[in-house]
């Protein structure tokens, strides 16, 4: 087990270098210059060409590329190097716990939501409460989640006043502040998430219940419930975990049109404003920990999944 | 004598896309305590359905019980709630089944699996239930029974997992086990072992026996009755002597000739019965055998014969009985 996640980690270290490396190279082939950005009139090549030598864009691209990855590995991703020229780590460090807050959120009232609801329209598979899972599922997947978040807030935010409509306060201003601010998102974003994994454990539970370990087991005499929670659920459970972990991942990335609704400063908005900015730093530096995360993500699949599994836990 | 197990013109249908199929058409048998009783046949005889629907294990829909008793220790199992059913499931009536490889959970250990039914039938507690795992894998023929309850089904044979399932079978001390193909998926080898194993430990601990199988030379070293289905429909019956001594069915002897057997000369042909096994869904007014018979007449198409005795504990079902056994005695 160590030296399964020891090779893990190894070779999670080594996706990370790639995609740091590639983000890299990328960000200096797409056309577009920081300078430009940041300079209302880049008119003046001598003040373009001072800006460059002062941020080091001037020096060969290897240079430039060792520079940086020396510093990130020692945990220094440099500072922006558009306006104030804030240390990106400070930047991250705002955005992340917003992001990740937002995400776990919307994680577990997906969870709440697609676990018995799958359940339900599995075991009463074509009964009136499996029409009802599978009609509101794909009512949640096909609303975009910007539309339902702009649907919330007129309900909940503007008509009613129980919950704010905007805005993020950290955990350490108490919790009720916190968790009010991030309901409304995290139900946006949490909505259409639960609609895919419903349908996952509903699918992947009917194909459990049909196997011959299942009627062995029903043929024991075992309650309903214990065939359901014990014989059945773990072996349904295996395929959807993976499917899990990468939508966790994607949560943790991809809310940003959500997170815009909210004007919740994540870090699917610091990423999108650093691509407009040209603001090299911010994006290497974002990319590299939204990788993390989806590395990180993967490699808890990966325990999961021994957890549950036997054939996979014994097999090293 | 009382009969444990008494099933009375049983009838189970299934709603297929291509219609309706008696799936089981009126069948009649009985097991006394501690019998081995086997239920021979071809996939698709009904063979196995009539064997699920004793536990309700036939799923409904789309098969639908359309008539008949099962009668158990004098109970109608048919007229049982679903609670009644399932504290006789595993305690009274015990079921062995065909695929050793996907019969037990993936997931969980041997010993979640063997320990439950007792825990919940018997009334054991963790310690009580284990020791009596151990010995239930000992008996059953596993070496290291300590070890291997910690291990999961993966880890076992193929073989090894049919012991356990027998082992599970006989855990909470039932009256009754039904086997589904117990060895069909098992090596030739290993089929006799299992086979004879599970005779042992029935006349042992005096239960009774149902053992389903399509290979009717299986079935003549252990079981002391044969019932031979076709078509939903029992077609031959008898006590295995005299059902081996002078088959009087014409299914029945083209199964005896269709398997390699021991006591005939070496290089004689096997004889395979002509044409394909009925469409269950178009069963015509005759005897369902007839298309496939050498013996059929006019009366065979448009009749359904019905069981007869043929001597001593041993009836069959053809109108041409008599010239079946005119080229048997020749």
């Amino acid at each position: 087990m160590s030296r399964f996640l020891v090779r893990r980690i190894f070779g999670a270290l080594i996706v990370m270098f790639a995609v740091a490396t590639l983000v890299f190279i990328m960000l200096r082939l797409v056309p577009g210059d920081p300078i430009a950005a940041m300079l209302y009139d880049a008119g003046d090549p001598d003040a373009v060409d001072e800006i460059r030598t002062k941020l080091g864009l001037d020096r060969p691209m290897y240079v430039q590329y060792g520079k940086w990855l020396w510093n990130a590995v020692q945990g220094d991703f440099g500072r922006s190097i558009y306006g104030s020229r804030v240390e990106v780590s400070r930047l991250l460090m705002e955005a992340l716990p917003r992001t990740l807050s937002l995400a776990s959120l919307s994680f577990i009232i997906a969870m709440v939501i697609a676990v018995p609801a799958g359940l339900i329209a599995a075991t009463r598979r074509n009964s009136r409460a499996d029409y009802a899972v599978t009609f509101v599922a794909f009512l949640g997947l096909s609303m975009p989640d910007f539309w339902l978040a702009i649907l919330l807030i007129i309900a909940f935010a503007a008509n009613l006043h129980w919950l704010p409509a905007i805005g993020y306060v950290p955990l350490a201003k108490g919790f009720w502040p916190w968790l009010s601010h991030l309901i409304l998102p995290a139900l946006a974003v949490g909505t259409a998430f639960s609609a895919i994994v419903a349908r996952m454990i509903r699918s992947s539970m009917l194909e459990v219940l049909n196997t011959e370990y299942m009627r062995v087991a029903r043929s024991k005499g075992l309650s309903e419930r214990t065939l359901i929670m014990t014989h059945a659920l773990p072996n349904a459970l295996i395929p959807v975990v993976t499917v899990i972990g990468i939508a966790f991942a994607l949560l943790m990335s991809g809310t940003v049109v959500v997170e815009n609704v909210f004007a919740i400063k994540g870090l699917g908005r610091l990423l999108i404003q650093g691509i407009l900015n040209r603001d090299y730093p911010v994006v290497q530096g974002t990319i590299l920990v939204v990788s993390a995360i989806f590395v990180f993500s993967n490699l808890l699949v990966d325990v999961l999944y021994s957890i549950i599994d036997p054939r996979i836990r014994l097999q090293s | 004598m009382e009969k444990l197990l008494q099933i009375k013109d049983l009838i189970v249908e299934f709603k297929t896309p291509g219609g309706l199929v008696q799936a089981v058409n009126g069948i009649s048998y009985s097991v006394s305590g501690g019998d081995i009783v086997a239920i021979v046949g071809e996939s698709g005889s009904g063979k196995s359905v009539s064997a699920l629907t004793i536990l309700g294990l036939v799923q409904t829909p789309p098969g639908r019980i359309v008539g008949g008793e099962i009668l158990f220790d004098g109970t109608d199992l048919l007229s049982l709630d679903d609670q009644a059913i399932r504290d006789m499931r595993g305690q009274d009536i015990a079921m062995v089944f065909q695929e050793p490889m996907s019969a037990l959970n993936p997931v969980l250990s041997i010993r979640r699996q063997l320990t439950e039914g007792m825990k919940l039938h018997l009334g054991l507690d963790k310690k009580q239930a284990n020791a009596r795992a151990v010995e239930l894998l000992s008996m059953v023929g596993i070496s290291d029974p300590v070890e291997r309850l910690n291990q999961y089904p993966h880890q076992l044979s193929g073989g090894m997992r049919q012991r356990v399932m027998i082992a599970m079978a006989l855990s909470c001390k039932p009256k009754l086990i039904i086997a589904d193909e117990p060895t069909t998926a098992l090596d030739v080898t290993i089929q006799a072992q299992v086979l004879s194993l599970m005779q042992d430990l029935c006349k042992k601990m005096n239960v009774a026996l149902v053992l389903i199988t399509h290979n009717l030379g299986i079935v003549a070293r252990y079981a002391e009755w044969v019932n031979v289905m076709y078509a939903g429909r029992i077609v031959e019956s008898g006590s295995a002597r005299n059902l081996y001594a002078n088959p009087s069915h014409p299914y029945t002897v083209g199964l005896l000739n269709s398997v390699p057997r021991l006591d005939q000369e070496r290089g004689k042909p096997l004889e395979p019965i002509p044409g394909n096994p009925p469409d269950l869904s178009a069963l015509g007014d005759g005897c369902a055998f007839a298309p496939r018979c050498r013996f059929a007449t006019e009366k065979c198409h448009i009749e359904i014969p019905v069981l007869a005795v043929v001597d001593d504990e041993h009836r069959s079902a053809c109108w041409e009985i008599e010239a079946l056994q005119r080229e048997n005695a020749a």
